[in-house]
C-alpha cells in the first residue's frame, strides 16, 4: 500500500511536469497544427543557460527568471526565423525543421557544456515529507512542481479566457483568416504563441533537472512523454494537456514502480497506441470536420 | 493531383519501366563491379557501408516523398533488422539470403504495428511514434540483456566467401547486389498502381479516397515497405559491423538517415546515394578533417556530426527542400529548355516548390536517370 501510494504521489509530480511540456506543444499546435519537436530541446538550452547563470554565484531565483526570460525570447525568435517560413508549406517540412532544431540544439549544447552527465540544484528540498511518523516520496520539490505548474496552467487559462489578447490568440487559432480580415495581428500572434510555449517548456526544463541527470539529451524522452500526453488530451485542449499530462505520468510511474524503469519507454509507446486505436480524437478534443 | 499519363496502348508501357529499371540497375551492377575492383578493401568496405545506408534512405524516401508520411526513427527498423539476423545466426544457422529476408519481415512486422494506430489520422502522429520507439528499443535491449547480450551485444560472423574471392569484396558485392535489386524493386513499385496512389494519397488524401483509393491501407503499406527496407540495411549492416549491441543503434543513426534522405532529394531513390555518402563521410572523415583545419576542441569535435546535420536539415528544408537530386534534375531541366528556347520556361521553378514533390509525375521511372536525361524520355 505504501509502495502504491509513494508511486503515485512521484507519478503526480511527474505527470505535472509532462503537462507543462504538453501545454507547450498544444499551445503551438492549436494555433499551427505543427508539433514542435525542438520543444524539450529549446528547455534544455534555457535551463543550461541557467545553469551558467547559476554558476556565477547569483542564486537560484534570478537564473530561474533568466531561464524563463531567455525562453520567451527565444521562443519568438525561433518562430520568427525558422518556422515562419515554413508555415504555410507542407506539413511535413515543419516536422523536419523543428527536429532539425532539436539536433542542432544538443549539439550546441554538447559543444558548449559537454555531454557528461552532470547534477542540476533544486529550489527546494528533495527530501521525503514526514506524514504522522511514515516518510512519504514527495518532497518540498515535489510540492513546488504541483504549485508552479498548476500557476502556469491558471495563468494560461486565465490569458485566453479573459483577456483581449488571448481572445485574439484563440480567433487566430480557430479562423486565422477571418481573424486577419477583423484586424488581428495575426502573424505577430503565433510569434507570442510560441514565446510562451517556450515559457511553459523552459519552466518544465528547470523542474525536470533536478530529478533527472542533467545532460544536452535529458529532455528527449521527457518531450516523447509530453507528446503522448497531448495526443492523449487530444492535441489541441489544454485542459486534456494537464489531464493527459497526468494519466502518462502515473501510468508511466505504475510500469516502472512495478515493472522496472527501463520499460517506461515502451509502456508510453503502448499507451500511445492503446490511445490511437480507441479514441484516436483524444479526450478533450472538440470535433473537427476535414473539408475538401 | 495526379497526372495520369495519357496511354497509347496499355500493352506496351507497363512493359516499359520495369525493362528501363532493370537497364539502369544492370549498368550500375557493372559500374560497381569495376569499381570494387580498382578500390582498396578498406575502401571497398566503406562502399558496402554506403550502399547499405542507401537502402535505408531510399526506403524513407518512399515512405516521405510520395506517400507524405515521415519516420524519425528509421534507425529502430535497423536495429531491429540488425538483431533479427544477429539472433538467427546465433540460434540456428540459415541461408543468408533467408537471414536477411527475415530480418526485413520482422522490421515490416514492427512497422506495421506502429503504422496500423498512426496512419487512421492525419496529423503528426507517426512522427511522435516512431521518435518514441527509436529512443525505447534501447532500454529495451538493456532490460532484457540476457537476449540481447547485453553491453557486449551478439557477435555476426562475416558471411563465408567462396575460396576464389577475397571476404571483404564478396560482403561488398552482397551489398551492394542487395541495394541494387531493392532499388529496382522500389522503382517499380512507384511506377505501379501503388506507387500512383502512393503520390495521390500524398496530395490530397480526401480526393485520393473519393477516387477509390484506400487510404488508411495505402499508408500502412508505404510504411511497412519503408521499414522492410530500414531493416534489411540493419541485417547487412550486421554484417559488415561483426557485432550488434544497443550501442550501434541511438537516436543519431535515425537523424543522419533522416539528413541523408533530405539532402539527397526527398523522393528520389537515385538521390539515396548522395544522402548517404554524406551519411558515411560526415561524422567520421569529413568532422575529423574540418576539426584539424579550424582548431575545434574535444567537445566542438565530439558534437560536430550531430550539429552539421541539424544545420543540413534546417537549412536544406528552408533553402532548397528537394535536395541535390532535385537539384540536378532542375539544372538538366534547365540545360534543355535552353537548348531549346520554344518551349516555355514556366515549368523551372516547379520542382523547387514542394519538398515531398521533387517530382512531377514519373518518379520512380526518372528515379535512375542521368538528371539531363529526363528531358529526352
Amino acid at each position: 500500500m505504501r509502495l502504491f501510494v509513494n508511486i503515485t504521489l512521484g507519478g503526480v509530480a511527474e505527470g505535472l511536469i509532462f503537462a507543462s511540456v504538453a501545454l507547450g506543444l498544444v499551445l503551438i499546435f492549436r494555433a499551427t497544427s505543427i508539433i514542435n519537436f525542438a520543444q524539450g530541446a529549446m528547455a534544455m538550452l534555457t535551463t543550461f543557460i541557467a545553469f551558467s547563470v547559476l554558476g556565477k554565484g547569483v542564486g537560484y531565483w534570478p537564473a530561474f527568471l533568466v531561464a524563463l526570460a531567455c525562453g520567451l525570447l527565444f521562443g519568438g525568435v525561433v518562430q520568427l526565423t525558422l518556422v515562419r517560413p515554413v508555415q504555410n508549406k507542407p506539413p511535413l517540412n515543419a516536422v523536419i525543421v523543428t527536429f532539425g532544431l532539436l539536433i542542432l540544439l544538443e549539439g550546441v549544447a554538447g559543444a558548449i557544456w559537454g555531454n557528461t552527465n552532470r547534477g542540476f540544484p533544486a529550489a527546494f528540498s528533495q527530501k521525503g515529507l514526514v506524514v504522522g511518523k511514515t516518510a512519504i516520496a514527495f518532497s518540498h520539490f515535489d510540492i513546488f512542481i504541483v504549485v508552479a505548474v498548476l500557476a502556469l496552467s491558471i495563468l494560461v487559462g486565465v490569458l485566453f479566457r479573459f483577456t483581449t489578447i488571448g481572445l485574439r490568440m484563440r480567433a487566430t487559432a480557430f479562423a486565422p483568416e477571418v481573424a486577419r480580415l477583423l484586424g488581428v495581428r495575426v502573424g505577430r500572434l503565433l510569434t507570442l504563441g510560441w514565446a510562451l510555449a517556450a515559457v511553459a517548456g523552459a519552466l518544465a526544463g528547470l523542474l525536470v533537472a533536478p530529478t533527472s541527470v542533467f545532460s544536452p539529451s535529458y529532455m528527449d524522452l521527457i518531450l516523447v512523454y509530453a507528446f503522448t500526453a497531448a495526443v492523449l488530451g487530444g492535441l489541441d485542449s489544454p485542459l486534456g494537456a494537464l489531464v493527459g499530462g497526468l494519466i502518462t505520468g502515473l501510468a508511466l510511474a505504475y510500469v516502472g514502480g512495478y515493472l522496472g524503469d527501463s520499460l517506461q519507454p515502451i509502456g508510453a509507446l503502448i499507451l500511445l497506441i492503446v490511445v490511437l486505436m480507441i479514441r484516436p480524437e483524444g479526450i478533450f478534443s472538440r470535433p473537427t470536420a476535414r473539408r475538401v | 493531383m495526379i497526372k495520369i499519363p495519357p496511354l497509347p496502348s496499355w500493352v506496351r508501357l507497363p512493359r516499359q519501366p520495369l525493362l528501363r529499371h532493370l537497364l539502369f540497375a544492370v549498368v550500375g551492377g557493372v559500374f560497381f563491379y569495376f569499381l570494387t575492383q580498382s578500390l582498396s578493401d578498406f575502401n571497398n568496405f566503406e562502399l558496402g557501408e554506403l550502399a547499405v545506408y542507401a537502402i535505408a534512405i531510399a526506403g524513407l524516401s518512399v515512405l516521405t516523398g510520395t506517400n507524405g508520411q515521415i519516420c524519425l526513427g528509421q534507425g529502430a527498423f535497423v536495429a531491429v533488422g540488425a538483431y533479427t539476423l544477429a539472433e538467427l545466426e546465433v540460434h540456428q544457422s540459415i541461408n543468408l539470403a533467408l537471414q536477411l529476408l527475415a530480418a526485413a519481415a520482422m522490421a515490416g512486422a514492427v512497422g506495421l504495428v506502429i503504422a496500423v494506430p498512426a496512419t487512421r489520422l492525419r496529423g503528426p502522429y507517426l512522427a511522435g511514434m516512431t521518435l518514441l520507439l527509436a529512443l525505447a528499443l534501447p532500454f529495451l535491449s538493456d532490460k532484457y540483456g540476457n537476449f540481447f547480450g547485453g553491453d557486449q551485444g551478439l557477435t555476426v560472423p562475416p558471411p563465408s566467401a567462396p575460396a576464389s574471392i577475397d571476404p571483404v569484396k564478396w560482403l561488398t558485392w552482397i551489398q551492394l547486389f542487395c541495394a541494387l535489386v531493392v532499388m529496382l524493386l522500389l522503382a517499380n513499385l512507384l511506377s505501379s498502381r501503388f506507387g500512383r496512389s502512393f503520390r495521390a494519397v500524398r496530395d490530397d488524401e480526401v480526393a485520393a479516397a473519393l477516387a477509390g483509393v484506400h487510404v488508411a491501407r495505402n499508408k500502412v503499406i508505404a510504411f511497412v515497405v519503408s521499414s522492410a527496407c530500414a531493416g534489411l540495411a540493419g541485417g547487412l549492416l550486421a554484417l559488415s559491423s561483426g557485432v550488434v549491441n544497443t550501442g550501434e543503434f541511438p537516436l543519431s543513426l535515425s537523424i543522419f538517415i533522416l539528413a541523408g534522405m533530405v539532402l539527397g532529394g526527398t523522393g528520389s531513390i537515385f538521390g539515396a546515394w548522395w544522402g548517404s555518402i554524406l551519411v558515411i563521410y560526415l561524422p567520421n572523415q569529413w568532422s575529423q578533417s574540418l576539426g584539424n583545419t579550424f582548431h575545434f576542441n574535444h567537445l566542438v569535435s565530439a558534437n560536430f556530426a550531430v550539429i552539421a546535420f541539424g544545420a543540413v536539415l534546417i537549412v536544406m528544408m528552408l533553402v532548397a527542400p528537394s535536395g541535390i537530386q532535385g537539384g540536378l534534375r532542375w539544372l538538366g531541366r534547365r540545360l534543355v529548355t535552353l537548348s531549346t528556347p520554344t518551349e516555355p520556361a514556366g515549368n523551372i521553378s516547379v520542382s523547387l516548390q514542394r519538398a515531398t514533390e521533387p517530382e512531377r509525375s514519373h518518379d520512380g521511372s526518372e528515379a535512375e536517370h542521368p538528371p539531363n536525361g529526363s528531358g529526352a524520355g
